[in-house]
Formats: C-alpha cells, structure tokens, sequence
C-alpha cells in the first residue's frame, strides 16, 4: 500500500467523488434511482466537486434498499449482468439488500495485504463461524481465503435468529443455539487443518473455552460483528488468544466494505481504531444534532458512512453506530474510527446477541 | 499514592486490574471514594476452569487450623488496618466503617452493629459450624470418612467453590458465607455494586489470618458474569429482589436469600396484652434501618388492629434522619436514589385501592421520602389493612415498613405466606401445635422476641454444611 499525506489522500478522495458523481448520475452509465432523483433534486455532476461538498446530499435512506426492487439500483454500464444480491446483518422482516457484482472481492483483496503469513499462512485453510446466508460477508471471507490461496470451511450462524430469542428473551435458546454453532466449529477443527479464522467476538470466545485454539492450529484470527470494547479486546487478545495468536478486528457491513484495524501498539490501551477503505468508502464521526459537523479527534459522534463505488453509490448514510473520532495513522492518511458501539449504548441496553 | 484508592478484580486471590473501571461514590455529595475494576464474565468462566487449583490450597488445610484463622480473621476484620486494592493504601476498621456508611446510607451505629455480627460468627466458628453439622467430628471432613456415633461416615464436598452473588442492603449478610472457608470451600464474590467493602476487608482478613489467597475470587461483574457464577460454581448463593430470585427457585445448587416477608403474630391468647410488645414490634419492623429480610413486614392479629398500627404509627412516624455519626441514627441512605423513589412511588400507588390507611403520615408532618444532608431516605410507614388480601398487606420494602391486619387466628397461617422468620406470640398449645407443624416458616420465635434476633448455630436460611456437604455411605477393609 503506497503511503499517501493526509493532502495527496484528500485529492485522491476530491478526484474521486468527482468520477463517482459524474458516473452515477450521467445516463450513459447511472442507474435508474440516482437519475431519477437527480430529476427531482439538483444535478451532483455540477454542483458535488470535491469529498467536502457531499453535505448538499441529505442522509441516505436505507429503506429504500427494502422497499425499491434491485433493478433501480443498476448502474446502467452492468445492466444485463446478474448481480450478487446481499442482505444486511440482524434486522427482521423484509431485510434491505444491496447488489454488487465486484466490489466484495476489491474489498477483500485489499484487506489480504494487510494480514500477515505469519498469522493467515498461503495455501492453507481457514474456517468461518458466522452469519453466512444471504450475507456479502460468506463470499468475501471465502474471496479473501482464495487470494491467498487457500480454501475455507463454513458453519453458519442466523443472527435473526438470536435477535429475536434474545429479544423474547429466551436466554436458555440463545445459549444452546450459540452451543450448538460452536459445537460444529470446534468439530471441523479437530478433524481438518485450519489455521485462519473469522468469527464474532462471543462466538471466538465460547470457542476457546472448548477448544485450546494454538493447538488446534489456529495462528490467525479475523473478528468484526459487535462491539469491542477496548477491556474486552484485552480479554480476547490476552485470555482467549493468550497472546500468540494473530488478532486482526475489523468493522464492516454490507453498505460498506471493510475497515481494517491497524495493530494495537502499548499506548493504545486496547482501544481499536478502524480505517475505512478511502476512496471507495468514508467514514466520518459526526455530531448528533448536527450531522454536517464531524467532531472533534477524541471525541465520541455518530458513525457516517459514504459509499463510492461505480456500484453502489450512497452518501452519507447515518449507521446505527457510534465511535470516536481519530487522527490518520499509518498506513492511512484519513480519519479513523475507535470503540465502535451501537448509537446510544450508553443510554439503553442494545439487543447484539452472538453476532 | 492517588487520591481516590483502585479496588482490582482478585482471580484466585491476585489483583486484576481493568480497563472498565466505575466509581462508587458518597450517597450524599457524589463524590468518588473508590474506582473498582469489572470484568466480563468471560473471566469468570477462564477462572472457573481452574476452581480446583482454589480448592486444593484450602484442602492443605486442617478444620481445626482454618477455624483458627478464621478467629483471628474476625479480629482482624473488627480493629485491623488491612490492604486496600492495589495502590498501597490500607483501610482501618475505623475507615472502613466511614467509607461504607458514606457509599450505603447506612449510620455509623448500624454499621458497628453489623460489624459485631460479622465479628461474632468468625470467632464463634466452632460452635456454628457444631450446629450446623449437629456435632459432627470436624476431623472426618480432613480425611472424609472415620466414625461417630458408633457408625461408620464420610461426607464429600457437593462442590469445588462457593458462588456468591451479594446484595449492597447489609453488610451483616456476608456471615453467611463465612464458614464456608472452614468448610475448605473456595469463595467466587459477586459483591454488591455499592458495598464491594465487605467482602474485600473480609478476604484481606483471611489472608492476613494466613488463609491461602487463591481460595478467593472477587469479580465485580454484570449481570452475565453474575449469572455465570450461579450457573458453574455448582452451589451458590443469590440475594435480590423477587424477580431476581424467582429465576433460580427451582434450582436446589442455589440457595435463594429474597425477600424475608418475616411477620409478627399475636395468638387471641395474647392479645389483650398488645401494649406491652409495642417496642418489641416497633424494634423488629426497624432496626437496622428496616433494611434485612428478617425485619418485620407484617403484624397480624386477631382484633385492635386499628389500635396497633395507631400505637406503631406513633412510635415509628416522628423518626426523622440523622446524621450518619449520631448514636441515635435509625434510618439508612440510599446509595441509589432511585430505589427510595420507586419505593414512595409503588406505596402510593397500592394506597389508593381501597382498604388501606397510611397512619404514619399524621405523626409524620412531611413527606414520606425526604432529603437530609444530600441523602436521600424513606421515613417509617404502617399501613392499617383491612384484609391480608390487600396489596400492602405482605410487602416488603427497603426501609422500616409494616402492614398490620386483623386475621382471626384459626385462619392465620391459611393467609401468611412463605415467611422467613415469625415471632408469635402466643402460650396458646393447639396454635403454637399448629405454627410449629407449619412448612411456611424458616425461623420460629416463640413468645416475644425480636424478629431479628438470629442464632449463628441454628441457620435461619438454608444450612451452609448440608449446602456444601454430603453424606455418602461408606465401608472400608
């Protein structure tokens, strides 16, 4: 990864929200929604010229990805070719889905250089214990275990399912059923090589209180889905990982892609920082009650998700997050984002189960 | 040294500390007097796995030898200066009694009083754990089997550790657990979220007294660490609230310390003497500041009804609050305001079904839960009911409450309810015939005695020896 100045990474992202804009929204190559909201609202191609003046867009609204059919979404340059349909996380009811053909596999290829051998050895195999189904997350994670020449196994996880015996609160259903995904894991590791892991934070913890994961040859472990505390990211780093193996946490969704970690030094605390993969994605820690404001480094503000790619186009999308804000570090020269939690934690309880 | 002392998690007796750390803090002017690390319960069930380890170093132990440490562990705990978290500072006996007050609500006085008792069953061990095991020669727990009574025995442990899930209402609770460590089982301590105090004196007092360190585990923890204690340390104790603890009441490895619903009953015998237990009553609905399950919650009589809550109403219904160093203090803080709200909220809201009389609130001239020197507290209230079927006739609150009903005798124990402890007061034959076949009541008083009044070798709620032990049949070659 070349080493850009926040400067050449901001003209980077300028030039590239202007190529965007001007594919999304020209009828040559946009797709049916942007065009015709671009009808009702103002043309981006004059007005949008750089990353800064993406405010004149209000919030995307995630419902339309519910409640329009896949077609308005598709860019005019991929009509014809079948897409991959992914649906989003947790929810119930008519999920909302986002298509793609490509980006999944940009996303993942990028984050394989940011994984080392030594954790995530070639040629090998890896293991996923998590949501699989109709989620972008089954075909990236195996994408990502095929760059690096190796194959992955699979076991399921329905986080639906565990939202809502969690949310009727059914404890003892939540637990068998985690129980039962787990029981299947520590199975394929006894019986078959694996030695790279993805899986959520409380399902890698009930993991390794079944199975001794260094000897059941486990080096590498690849973790996003919930909150990760900085004191719970000890917990797994120190406890479960016991410091020998790779911990590499991240935090993505369908809407977004990947944002990688960078590695946790001493003067961290355990407190994470997440990267978004600029230029294709943004993310900005915006303040509540005025979401055009981002806030200050160090302070905590609601996570804003920018999509650009000449798939999916979607500014400023308010996730159900928040974050600290954080200063570049390299290798990146943008913004990060730290202690991720859901919007609110700390007011209520908030239903994230295993996943 | 920081101002503001750190108490760490203890994982099989070695400090822990967190990045989550909460503050606990003066119930009345806010301020932090000590930061106590949390941790997840992923750490408990790390730890857990190597609960045998905790167990082992107890084992090296005599019962004679840690009936001995525990002796001095009660001195120590009533006058030492012991180790507080792991900054360096120390906690006098004297420090601990201010700075449990000032995070409980609870005044100086109750709080030496809770002391004493602590102090009582430490140094009394011999002659509770004699009761508990009803004579038993301690010596057959150190080799498992050996003989008395002309037959052969042997007990063996139900468990590796004892969980404890503690409430933050009385320090005094903690006795129960206490002879555990004479009984050579490790303690794994939730401590109450207000009063990590206790619990932590207690276990430097053991260490002190030369109790191995690994027999402890002292985990500040959520609701899922809390759950994981009860679920895997194979006995364990809980104290709540009904909701907390009607989750585990079908679970015979979890001994269940709710609400009391302790009672007083006078027999139709007896009655016409009501006059005289009015101090009685009065000192059973109130001590301690009203707060312990054994506290009266109900007075039930056969007539004057109306007269006693009159008479209680009279007693109890000037008692403001006092500072926390007044000898005369009787009523407790409340480490969490809301508690006190919720309770004036749910008094207030049951009183306007009808059939219920607050009598207290004429002797009382103000409100029920007031403010006083940046504390808040709730003010004593009888209630006259006229039937046991009214809401507030069998509640119990965390403040001195009493409902008083008039029940004719032969239908009282139709309408008591589970009740932890009943003082009846009756010479009556068939009646006390009648109360001591009753399966509703874990401690009987006979005649007037105080509804608090407890007896370290009769266990009131549950026997920790039969909880922690049992007997096996056994014959050697």
């Amino acid at each position: 990864m070349t080493q850009l100045t926040p400067e050449q990474a901001k003209t980077q992202l300028d030039a590239h929200v202007r190529e965007m804009v001007q594919w999304h929204f020209s009828p040559e190559t946009g797709c049916p929604f942007w065009l015709e909201w671009a009808k009702k609202n103002f043309d981006p191609r004059k007005e949008i010229n750089s990353f800064a003046d993406m405010v004149k867009f209000p919030h995307f609204q995630d419902e339309w990805l519910r409640d329009l059919q896949n077609e308005v979404w598709v860019p005019k340059q991929y009509k014809g070719k079948p897409f991959n349909i992914f649906e989003t996380g947790g929810t119930t009811g008519m999920p909302k889905q986002r298509i793609g053909w490509e980006d999944y596999k940009t996303d993942y290829s990028e984050f394989s250089e940011k994984i080392s051998d030594e954790h995530f050895p070639r040629n090998h195999y890896w293991l996923m214990v998590g949501p699989t189904g109709p989620r972008r997350l089954r075909l990236a994670i195996e994408h990502l275990a095929n760059v690096r020449g190796s194959s992955c196994y699979f076991i399921d996880l329905d986080p639906r399912w565990v939202k809502k015996v969690i949310s009727n609160k059914q404890f003892d259903q939540a637990r068998a059923y985690m129980d039962h995904v787990v029981d299947q894991a520590v199975t394929i590791l006894k019986h078959r090589k694996i030695s790279g892991l993805f899986t959520t934070p409380k399902l890698l913890e009930a993991l390794g209180e079944k199975i001794d994961l260094w000897d059941a040859g486990i080096r590498g472990v690849f973790c996003g889905g919930t909150t990760m505390a900085p004191q719970y990211v000890r917990f797994i780093v120190e406890e479960v990982l016991e410091n020998r193996i790779g911990f590499y946490p991240t935090y993505g969704n369908t809407l977004m892609g990947l944002a990688a970690s960078v590695p946790l030094r001493a003067e961290d605390n355990f407190s994470i920082t997440y990267f978004a993969p600029q230029p294709r994605a943004v993310l900005r820690v915006v303040d509540p009650n005025n979401t055009t404001q981002v806030k200050n480094y160090g302070e905590w503000g609601r996570v804003e998700l920018t999509t650009l790619t000449k798939e999916f186009f979607m500014p400023r999308f308010l996730e159900r997050d928040e974050a600290i804000r954080r200063e570049p570090r390299a290798p990146y020269a943008w913004d990060g984002v730290a202690e991720v939690r859901p919007f609110g934690a700390m007011e209520k309880n908030i239903v994230e189960g295993v996943y | 040294m920081n101002v503001v002392p750190h108490i760490p998690a203890l994982r099989r007796g070695k400090a822990y500390e967190s990045l989550d750390k909460v503050n606990i803090v003066d119930h009345r002017t806010g301020a932090a007097l000590v930061s106590i690390s949390q941790v997840n319960a992923g750490i408990v069930r790390k730890d857990l796995q190597r609960v045998g380890e905790s167990r082992a170093a107890l084992k090296k132990f005599s019962t004679e030898q840690l009936i001995e440490i525990s002796a001095k562990a009660g001195e120590l705990f009533l006058k030492g200066a012991l180790p507080l978290g792991d900054k360096g500072h120390t906690q006098s006996a004297q420090e601990y009694l201010e700075t449990l007050s000032a995070t409980s609500g609870l005044p100086h006085v109750m709080v030496r009083r809770n002391m004493t008792k602590i102090h009582h069953a430490l140094t009394n061990m011999r002659t509770i754990l004699n009761g508990l095991t009803r004579g038993l020669d301690l010596s057959i727990l150190d080799k498992g089997y050996g003989e008395q009574f002309g037959s052969p025995i042997s007990y063996y442990p139900t468990t590796q550790a004892l969980g404890l899930v503690m409430p933050s209402n009385s320090p005094a609770v903690n006795s129960l657990w206490l002879p555990a460590i004479a009984l050579k089982t490790p303690v794994i301590i939730k401590p109450g979220k207000e009063e990590p105090w206790t619990p932590l004196r207690l276990i430097q007092a053991f260490i002190a007294a030369g109790c191995p360190g690994e027999a402890f585990g002292f985990y500040p923890t959520d609701h899922e660490g809390a759950a994981e204690i009860l679920k895997s340390c194979g006995r364990a104790l809980i104290f709540g609230d009904k909701n907390t603890t009607d989750r585990y009441a079908n679970n015979p490895a979890i001994q269940i310390h709710g609400p009391g619903f302790s009672k007083i009953l006078i027999g139709e015998d007896e009655i016409e003497r009501w006059p005289e237990f009015i101090d009685l009553i009065a000192g059973s609905i109130s001590d301690n500041g009203g707060r312990s399950c054994i506290n009266a919650s109900a007075v039930v009589v056969p007539k004057y009804g109306a007269e006693i809550a009159e008479a209680l109403a009279k007693k109890l219904g000037p008692v403001t609050p006092l500072a926390a160093t007044d000898e005369n203090a009787r009523l407790s803080g409340f480490a969490n305001p809301k508690m006190a709200e919720y309770i004036d909220g749910a008094i207030e809201q049951d009183l306007k079904t009808a059939g219920a009389t607050e009598v207290t609130a004429k002797y009382r001239n103000g409100s029920r839960k007031v403010e006083f020197e940046g504390g808040t507290y709730m003010r004593p209230t009888i209630v006259h009911c006229e039937s046991f079927g009214h809401p507030l006739a069998n509640r119990e609150f965390l403040c001195p409450y009493a409902s008083v009903v008039e029940v004719p005798q032969g239908e009282m124990l139709k309408v008591i309810g589970p009740s932890l402890v009943v003082t009846a007061i009756t010479k009556d034959a068939r009646f006390t015939e009648q109360l001591l076949e009753s399966p509703l009541i874990e401690r009987l008083n006979l005649g007037p005695i105080s509804t608090m009044k407890i007896s370290w070798d009769q266990p009131h709620e549950g026997n920790m020896f039969e909880f922690l032990y049992k007997r096996r049949s056994i014959e050697r070659v």
